[in-house]
């Protein structure tokens, strides 16, 4: 086994007492920056990128690759306690973390989501470890029509979700469509629906839409019900660890459905955050009882956070391999190895093996730094429910205000937050959903591109999504999922009849 | 004193349409300029506070990779007493960053690094921003464009593959590229005029790394990806440069694959296609700030090119090291929006009203 004796030499170099402090530190300032809601993973990264230039390279990798698992993992604490998702792939998280907070499950709710988020990431880094070259190949298949196909699929296996009108959901989905049109086109280079207004060149970030949607959106709501967390009064369980464990293998379905779709999202590369909703989806799809998704249910934790979690390692491997970043951390990364002398590329495995299994080996022990850092913190995390609303309120307006501030460094963002927060807010009051928004805000503009892509290299014709087995397969597998809701209350209506002739 | 020779090569981009010169009125500089250390510092301005350093692009692409690696190299060899701070302000195509800095008047803590979207954003989107607004500092060099296909492809020299385009069906040939009435469709625009009447189909995608894994997986045909896009792909033998778009080979010599070094690629205009096109890599400042204020960052920034970090870095992207400041920039940019507007103009990109 070639690979490995070339993971042991990984090991071997990760395992030197300066790496292993880089790797804790990394980990720490991932978990801070990733409750921070808006300093992503990415401009964490990027910040402490020309730090690191005097490092060795192998060194630095490790340091901030660390920094990305850490922020992976922080992303679900802000979810899961007040719904302020902190990275994007968390937004899923809060469907059903949250309201297992508010029954006075935090710390279950969290022990779910980092396990689930370790157990992603290790089969990502297996997949990763022995399947690089194969995988790689698979990548290179993706053109515009695959793509395409593949955010159909998010949106088909999305469709349905809220348990309220489905009228209400398409209002919703084509509000977000609208949002996320705002800003330039980059199929024709105009500017599309900025009414002159220059702030709006920019289009509406996902991340301030959100930290207003969700976080804003909640603390008017609590304020409305009594100024009092809900769940607060929970115990604190040490033992919370061991129990949510032992809840866990029963989810095994949910959670291989999960890691699959994370990595073929993240080497596709779609990236964390399409392959959270998507799993989260299916995931409620498949369920036996799809009506307790929402109000919390662990499998509505595992499945984002493993597919997030999954995602976010895969996207890794076409960084390396092929030099495409799967994600906006990958991006600065790849900028690093750059700066670094590194090219990143085929040819990356072969000239530098001790920088790519260094790495590697860093991966795996990394995300088992990270998860025993997470765990012994999990009481901790959810005493800070335990503190008075009062005095937690301004300091999460604070955070969520410096946030939003800090994606563009623009004060209007602010503004729109609380704009958005109002929103949030209306929009529970109504009873309009709001998954199929965020959805629509994240992914329109993507699908929108790929479909046009996909036009313009078939010269118009619809047939590019039928053209090879890949993409029919994906195309088919979203139509399905699209119809799933008709075929399966056609199936109960036909059972019906059936039994009412036979009897 | 600063002495600095200057050596104008003006070529034109031309395009040959069925045996006629059609000139696109388009015009590059060649510029070699050799600087002596000058005087700037003895007036003795410096930052008192942070440098904001902006990016009219995205994490990950040729602008926010040179930004980065330049803060790197201020950093490591403490060119500057100040820290240096990256934001990526990439709204309308880099219109961001432009307006930001066009409103930060008089403010000798913000710098700008630009690409040809400089010109082109401008010019295809009625934003109101034009370069004469902004503080030109330097040139740092010019970024290369190259024609590249997939590695199994049947074409081997532009000659056949303007021969391909002009025999094959109408828009059966799809290129690459980052962005829309960006460097890229430019490009794309001045080849097409050689294959006339037959058309090329010009797909947009987001980034430039993007764009050469397409051209791996054979989803596009072709791609005017910059070197160092595509390098990586070319040393793995996935794709094959056909021709740079430079009046002259490139001088680097080393091998970058078992066989072929930057210099072996020939020019596309030696090989029967008549485009000349490269893309600034510059630095800008506010808007009245004083010239002692631009003569320490015209110092700060040659002091970054002398480092060897830097000669590393433009070696692996096969840049133009053409370094310019002062009145011979503003000539340089003159002309190039001039280059542009033309381009634009013939391929119908302006907005309404340019």
């Amino acid at each position: 086994m070639e690979e490995i004796n070339a993971l042991f030499n990984g090991f071997a170099v990760v395992l030197t007492p300066y790496n292993m402090i880089l790797m804790v530190v990394g980990i720490l300032l991932g978990v801070i920056i990733g409750v921070l809601p808006g300093l992503g993973g990415a401009n964490g990264v990027a910040i402490l990128l020309p730090l690191t230039f005097s490092m060795p390279p192998t060194s630095a990798i490790i340091m901030l690759s660390c920094l990305y698992w850490g922020a992976l993992f922080g992303g679900a604490i802000t979810s899961i306690l007040f719904n302020i998702p902190g990275e994007p792939w968390s937004v899923a998280t809060t469907f059903d973390g949250h309201p297992m907070a508010q029954n006075g499950k935090a710390d279950e709710a969290l022990t779910t989501a980092f396990t689930s988020s370790f157990i992603g990431a290790l089969f990502a880094v297996i997949v990763i470890t022995f399947l690089a070259p194969l995988v790689a190949k698979f990548a290179l298949k993706f053109g515009p029509a695959e793509f395409f196909a593949v955010q159909f699929l998010t949106f088909a296996s999305f469709i349905g979700m809220g348990a309220g009108s489905p009228f209400k959901t398409i209002m919703a989905m084509c509000l977000g469509f609208a949002l996320a049109a705002v800003g330039l086109d980059t199929i024709t280079g105009q500017l599309r629906m900025t009414f002159d207004f220059i702030t709006l060149l920019k289009g509406f970030g996902f991340l301030v839409a959100v930290i207003g949607l969700f976080g804003i959106g909640e603390m008017l709501s609590s304020m409305e019900e009594g100024l009092e967390f809900k769940g607060a009064h929970a115990k604190l369980r040490l033992d919370a660890v061991l129990r949510t464990w032992k809840q866990l293998p029963k989810y095994w379905a949910t959670s291989l459905r999960s890691c699959l779709i994370g990595v073929w999202m993240g080497i596709t590369p779609g990236g964390a955050t399409p392959a959270s909703f998507m799993s989260y989806g299916l995931a409620r799809r498949f369920a036996k009882e799809p009506k307790t998704f929402g109000k919390g249910n662990p499998e509505g934790i595992v499945a984002p956070e493993t597919a997030a979690h999954a995602a976010g390692t895969a996207a890794l491997l076409p960084m390396l391999t092929l030099g495409i970043p799967g994600s906006p951390t990958a991006a600065v990364l790849l900028g690093g190895l750059l700066i670094w002398g590194l090219q990143p590329g085929p040819l990356l495995f072969v000239e530098k093996p001790d920088f790519v299994w260094g790495l590697i080996a860093s991966m795996y022990l990394g995300n088992l730094v990270g998860l025993i850092v997470v765990l012994t913190c999990v009481p901790a995390f959810a005493a800070i429910l335990r503190v008075p609303f009062s005095i937690v309120a301004p300091v999460i307006m604070v955070i969520c205000a410096v946030g939003a501030y800090t994606v563009n460094n623009a004060i209007f963002d602010v503004w729109l937050m609380i704009v958005f927060g109002v929103m949030g807010y209306v929009f529970g009051k109504l009873k309009y959903p709001l998954a199929p928004l965020v959805l629509a805000l994240v992914l329109g503009d993507t699908a929108e591109s790929s479909f046009r892509q996909a036009m313009l290299a078939s010269q118009g014709s619809l047939s590019i999504f039928w053209a090879n087995p890949l993409v029919t397969t994906i195309m088919t597998l979203g139509v399905l999922m699209l119809l799933w809701p008709a075929i399966s209350w056609l199936r109960g209506l036909l059972r019906r009849q059936g039994g009412s002739v036979s009897a | 004193m600063t002495t600095i020779t200057l050596n104008f090569g003006p070529s034109r981009i031309t395009s040959r349409m069925t045996g006629r010169t059609l000139a696109c009125g388009a015009a590059m500089f060649l510029a070699t300029a050799a600087f002596q250390p000058d005087t700037a510092m003895a007036q003795g301005w410096e930052p008192a506070k942070p440098v904001e350093f902006l990016i009219p692009a995205g994490t990950g692409g040729g602008a926010d990779q040179m930004a980065r690696f330049i803060q790197g190299v201020i950093t490591k060899h403490k060119l500057m007493k100040q820290p240096m701070v990256v934001v990526n302000k990439s709204g309308g195509a880099g219109a961001e960053a432009f307006l930001d800095i066009k409103v930060s008047n008089r403010d000798p803590h913000k710098l700008v690094i630009t690409l040809s979207n400089l010109f082109t954003t401008p010019l295809g989107t009625n934003i109101p921003f034009n370069w004469k607004e902004i503080t030109p500092v330097s040139m740092l060099a010019l970024d290369q464009f190259i024609l590249w296909v997939n590695a199994e492809s049947v074409i081997k020299t532009p000659a056949e593959y303007i021969a391909a385009v002009k025999n094959g069906e109408d828009r059966q040939m799809k290129m690459g590229g980052t962005g829309s009435k960006q460097e890229d469709q430019i490009i794309t625009v001045a080849i097409e005029r050689l294959a006339a009447p037959k058309k090329m189909t010009y797909i947009p995608y987001k980034g430039g790394g993007e764009v050469a894994v397409q051209l791996v997986g054979k989803h596009i045909d072709s791609t005017v990806n910059n070197p160092i896009e595509a390098v990586s792909q070319w040393r793995a033998n996935a794709l094959r440069p056909l021709c740079i778009f430079d009046a002259k080979r490139s001088t680097y010599t080393g091998k970058v694959t078992a066989t072929m070094a930057w210099s072996d690629i020939p020019t596309c205009k030696e090989s029967g296609m008549d485009v000349e096109y490269q893309m600034l890599r510059g630095i800008f400042a506010a808007p009245g700030i004083t010239p002692a204020q631009t003569a320490y960052y015209v110092d700060l920034f040659k002091k970054v090119t002398e480092t060897p970090d830097w000669k590393e870095f433009m070696e692996q992207g096969a840049f133009n090291q053409t370094m310019l400041s002062g009145d011979a920039f503003k000539t340089w940019l003159t002309t190039a929006e001039k280059t542009h507007y033309d381009l634009m103009k013939e391929a119908g990109f302006l907005a309404t009203g340019k």
